[in-house]
């Protein structure tokens, strides 16, 4: 539904996207994660023809952003990260003027707009002007603006961003019942959403893609060199030593001082990437007839990659 | 011509919503009037005299209330229009950039050209309101003593060209920047400009006169004022406008490329 190219944009010397490649399958949900300034609102402005790349191409259902921007601007219900309303217009007055501009038949505006309002909850606003509305309420406008036509594709910059955690969990909701019916690209700073919404995840980085994958093998593939907390009793320089023995262990630091032949100490295992050798420290464990009382995988969020991904590729280069 | 109707639709509505309009509008019609006024009440003043005492008449060349009365009025209207089309204009653009709407409009499927002759026309639409609103007062001429009419269609043909030229530039002048007072003051002071410009003929040489004469507004519309209905004052007003509004559309698209 949705191929991106090789698409690269400069500005001044810093700022811009480089060589970012992708593509989304209809009715999948791509969720962009970044910093700030990273280059998330550069593609998506991209995609959505607002601007023009320096290099690449990018096809909307199959029209190319470049060469045939209408056809693919049809396809698209953009939602700008700041929610640019016109704010003396009334709710339906403005939902109509923009189904008549993407191009809602006529007769079907009135209709189309009301199905929508009710969609996105709005219905009980409908006298009010935008400007009198909460931040919460003109992200539904914006929602609904995005959906008043009916497209396939629909782009989100940072839809939940200045919300109460209420009007988030909404809005959340209102883009997870959106899926399967359109493929949606969606961008965050915030981890958790992501990976709540979003099918894949494509993490970018001063305007380059760092990683790509589902939530969960994100995770899976970062899992091999996460961390495993051991908290067992035996004098802490034997532990250290017999635990560094184990093959697949990469590397093992005593997380307190407590550890003694009486008392639990905690220590921090790292297995050699790929590998769980959990089970050969409960045996090493009974072997040396150490008190083994907790054995738990530290599992890495999405934080934790992210936050990974992006300083490991800062300390290669 | 759908997304036109829209956008000229859209653009008159918000015209309407805001005060801008209605004082843009009162102001005008308060100016000219208020000018009508003097010109028709001097001009009475002198017909009273010239009953008693032919040579005022003699002085004036024919008391003819066209040439003494609607002709200045329509000079005077023109000028008015000079310093109220800016604030009408102004918003056009630059408040679409300001609160960023810009964005969403342009991933509409809608051609910038569609954008900005929907812009224009609300626009223009505002402007022939307010020219409506004079009426009255060439009326009112009409009441008491006998204008030419073809004189006074003329003159508001001219007006109205004038006007899209206003408009136009004003809009390209928007579609410049974000600040709404940027493209007011560098609309009136280009209109300003050109509308004088004509003045700096009488010592130039006498090729560069006549390009100055040509580039001038009011030289241009003294024809129209004077009845004349000249096809190189209607190519001058009607490339003007083309001109501004081509280059309103390359301003939109540049800011696609320049990001």
């Amino acid at each position: 539904m949705i191929e991106v190219e090789r698409l690269t944009k400069t500005y001044g010397p810093a700022r811009g996207i480089t060589d970012i490649s992708f593509s989304v399958e209809k009715g999948e949900i791509l969720g962009f994660l970044g910093p700030n300034g990273a280059g998330k609102t550069t593609t998506m402005r991209i995609l959505t023809c607002f601007m023009s790349a320096t290099s690449g191409s990018a096809k909307i259902a199959g029209f190319d952003v470049f060469e045939d921007a209408l056809a693919a601007r049809r396809q698209i219900g953009y939602l700008p990260e700041t929610v640019p309303l016109y704010t003396d217009m009334q709710v339906p007055v403005y939902l109509r003027f923009v189904a008549g501009l993407k191009g809602v038949p006529y007769r079907q505006i009135k209709i189309r707009v009301e199905e929508v309002m009710e969609r996105v909850g709005l219905t009980h606003m409908a006298h009010k002007y935008i400007g009198e509305l909460s931040k919460g309420y003109r992200q539904r406008v914006g929602l609904a603006q995005a959906l008043v036509n009916d497209p396939q594709v629909l782009i989100l910059d940072e839809p939940t961003i200045g919300l109460d955690p209420k009007q988030i969990i909404e809005i959340r909701s209102l883009i997870k019942g959106l899926q399967g019916e359109r493929t949606i690209i969606l961008s965050s700073h915030i981890l958790p959403e992501i990976s709540m919404i979003a099918g894949r995840v494509v993490i970018i980085d001063e305007g380059r893609i760092k990683a790509m994958d589902t939530p969960d093998n994100l995770i899976k593939r970062l899992r091999g060199a996460g961390k495993t907390m051991v908290r067992l009793t035996g004098p802490r320089e034997k532990v250290l030593s017999s635990l560094r023995q184990i093959n697949g262990v990469a590397q093992v630091e005593a997380a307190d001082d407590a550890g003694t032949a009486a008392a639990a100490g905690l220590y921090m295992v790292e297995f050699a990437n790929g590998q769980n050798a959990a089970h050969k420290i409960a045996r090493a464990a009974a072997e040396n007839h150490w008190d083994l009382y907790e054995l738990t995988p530290v599992k890495m969020s999405l934080e934790d990659i992210f936050i990974r991904i992006v300083t490991e590729e800062e300390a290669s280069a | 011509m759908r997304n036109f109707l829209f956008i000229f639709g859209k653009e008159v509505r918000s015209y309407l919503n805001s005060p801008v309009a209605f004082v843009v509008i009162t102001i005008f019609t308060a100016l000219t009037g208020y000018y009508f006024y003097n010109i028709f009440a001097s001009f009475s003043t002198i017909s009273y005299q010239a009953q008693t005492d032919p040579s005022v008449a003699t002085q004036f060349g024919a008391l003819n209330v066209t040439e003494m009365v609607v002709r200045p009025f329509f000079g005077i209207v023109s000028v008015v229009m000079l310093f109220m089309l800016p604030m009408l204009t102004m918003r056009s653009f630059a408040e679409e950039k300001k609160s960023g709407t810009m964005e969403l409009l342009l991933t509409f499927p809608v051609r910038d050209s569609e954008a900005i002759l929907g812009k224009f026309a609300g626009c223009m639409g505002i402007f022939a309101v307010m020219l409506a609103l004079t009426f009255p007062s060439v009326a009112l001429v009409g009441v008491f003593g006998a204008p030419e009419w073809g004189v006074v269609a003329s003159g508001y043909v001219g007006l109205l060209l004038m006007g899209g030229a206003f408009v136009a530039l004003g809009i390209f002048m928007s579609s410049l920047t974000e600040n709404q007072v940027v493209a007011a003051a560098l609309s009136f002071a280009s209109l300003l400009i050109l509308y004088m410009v004509g003045y700096s003929a009488g010592f130039a040489g006498e090729q560069v006169a006549r390009a100055l004469e040509y580039l001038s507004f009011d030289v241009h519309f003294q024809n129209f004022a004077k009845g004349v209905l000249d096809t190189s004052d209607l190519t001058y007003y009607l490339l003007f406008t083309i001109l501004f509004l081509f280059l309103s559309m390359r301003s939109l698209e540049s800011k696609r490329w320049r990001g």
